[in-house]
């Protein structure tokens, strides 16, 4: 699957995207965030305050809970500051 | 019927207000927003404007179609500018038309409170003395800016 990062989750993780093989288990947007909290202690930093990152399903927003089989591009970000 | 651009170069407000209105009789009222680069300190050198593409266009396209399904709205352009942009330059304009003012008013006000929570953009300051700052940080009040529009309240 495809991972996206943007703003301060992209600079922490040190890469906009990546190719990733998701284990059977993570089956949410959270199980997602869990998994890769648990990578390494980049991802650990970006996912530190698992509540204040943002995804996004195939640029739809997703919550939590949104399961995401099917989807081609996962992406997390920072609440959006633009206008 | 909307128009959405995301683009890195400035855009003309008064022409895009006025195309709106160009060629019709029905339109009896344009209300255009437009956001600037601000600097409060005197510090700033510019805002980087990081954006999702794709679903940047996409975020602002839903925004206008939640606005045109709201209210009998005439037309709808909305610009983001993303890249480096210093105090004083346009970031963002939302400009709508309708046949009377209360329409237009309304949804300047709903898509811009929609585009600032919903469209996926990012700034960061560029300060002057060449140092990055921090990314700019979401504020709560846009949120419940934002949360007024909810369907609860129709």
């Amino acid at each position: 699957m495809k991972l996206i990062y943007f703003a301060w989750v992209r600079e922490r993780v040190g890469k906009g995207e990546e190719e990733l093989d998701l284990p059977p288990d993570v089956v949410t947007v959270g199980d997602l965030i869990a998994w890769l909290a648990s990578r390494g202690e980049e991802y650990a930093y970006a996912f530190e305050k698992p509540m204040a990152v943002r995804a996004a399903l195939d640029k739809v927003h997703a919550g939590r809970g949104a399961a995401i089989a099917g989807a081609k591009e996962v992406a997390f970000f920072p609440p959006m500051t633009g206008g | 019927m909307a128009t959405v651009r995301v683009q890195r170069e400035d855009f003309d407000a008064g022409a895009e207000a006025a195309a709106l209105a160009r060629g019709r009789a029905d339109v009896g009222a344009v209300v255009s927003f437009v956001g600037f680069c601000r600097d409060d300190g005197g510090r700033l050198a510019a805002l980087e404007l990081e954006h999702y593409p794709g679903m940047a266009e996409a975020e602002m396209a839903r925004a206008a179609a939640e606005a045109e399904a709201r209210w009998p709205l005439l037309g709808v352009t909305a610009i983001h500018r993303f890249g480096r942009i210093a105090p004083g330059e346009q970031i963002v304009l939302v400009a709508v038309a309708s046949a009377h003012r209360g329409e237009a008013f309304a949804a300047a006000e709903m898509l811009m409170d929609f585009l600032k929570t919903r469209a996926p953009f990012w700034k960061r300051a560029l300060m002057r003395d060449g140092t990055v700052g921090g990314w700019v940080e979401a504020r709560e009040a846009d949120d419940a800016s934002a949360a007024r529009w909810s369907a609860a309240d129709r």
